[in-house]
């Protein structure tokens, strides 16, 4: 049976319908989760996707983990689920203490819309599970608040524990390690800046996010 | 009663400025070559039904610490005033 994703959608997130097709893409069942759902369903993965949840008011992703759906999905990753929250994504789940640290205005102030390349810089967590340490994988950044920062406490558990999965091969906002991704200390829950799922095709530039989403799947399901 | 408060967040020290670097950067453009050590932030102000200025206080600390800043990267500085009328 196809693995069964639900892709979290908020008032004013935008890439739902593009996670949703990459995932159809290598062969996931996407499911639309609205914020106001109080339940993850019966997904096998989650997936929160980039946009601006809630407007960005306040600071990105800030309001977010005030949808009832963002429980269900601290449950569900309690349990172990596997849960991805790519760019805004990854802003809502720092906010919601999913994961560590957080994401301030990259150093350039420049918003970023480019293909960036990164390196997996760890094949133990849901999304990199399988690949290779040192492969190289081209994905586009579009953000404004894209520089990863944390204290001195967590960047040393982050680097001890082998829970920096994404780093950039040529930092281009500032993030503190090079970091274009991390996990959590169960290594089910990721947020990374790049969009795998605008990288889902060589017809648009790269096709190397399909390699995270199917390493997500395989995770997801073992 | 209601107490006034007001919460100002700023970066914390340490912490990357590209905003408040940038902008001045520009002051000396317009003849404040005098002005250092520029720091941007926020200013939140809102009232909180309290029966004293110690309760107000503490609540308006609260929200600060669980909402309005985000203790990563940023302090908040919290004041309440005397109760207001009405």
């Amino acid at each position: 049976m196809a693995p069964r994703v639900g892709v979290v959608v908020f008032p004013g997130t935008n890439c739902e319908h593009d996670v949703a097709s990459a995932l159809a893409l290598v062969g996931a069942e996407p499911t639309l989760l609205w914020h106001r759902d109080r339940s993850v369903g019966d997904a096998d993965a989650v997936v929160v996707p980039g946009g601006f949840a809630h407007g960005d008011y306040l600071r990105a992703g800030a309001l977010a983990r005030f949808s009832p759906i963002m429980e269900a999905v601290s449950t569900f990753a309690a349990a172990g689920g596997s849960v991805v929250g790519i760019c805004n994504g990854f802003q809502v789940l720092t906010e919601a203490g999913l994961l560590p640290g957080a994401l301030q205005k990259n150093s350039t102030l420049r918003f970023m819309c480019a293909p960036v390349v990164v390196t997996v810089a760890s094949d133990r967590s849901a999304l990199t599970g399988g690949i290779p340490v040192g492969t190289e994988l081209t994905l586009p950044v579009n953000n404004f608040d894209g520089s990863y920062v944390c204290d001195a406490t967590v960047l040393d558990a982050l680097r001890a524990e082998d829970r920096i999965v994404l780093r950039y091969a040529d930092n281009p906002n500032g993030s503190i390690d090079d970091i274009a991704g991390i996990c959590n200390e169960g290594r089910n829950v990721v947020g990374l800046m790049p969009h795998p799922e605008r990288a889902s095709s060589e017809l648009i530039g790269s096709a190397d996010g399909l390699v995270l989403l199917r390493s997500l799947l395989s995770v997801a399901v073992a | 009663m209601r107490f006034a408060a007001h919460v100002e967040v700023r970066l914390r020290p340490g912490i990357a400025d590209p905003e408040s670097a940038t902008i001045e950067r520009a002051l000396p453009a317009l003849g404040f070559d005098d002005v250092h050590e520029l720091a941007t932030g926020r200013s939140f102000r809102f009232e909180v039904e309290a029966e004293s200025a110690e309760s107000a206080r503490a609540r308006a600390e609260e929200l600060a610490d669980r909402l309005l800043a985000n203790p990563v990267m940023e302090d908040a500085t919290v004041s309440v005033s005397e109760p207001v009328l009405g």
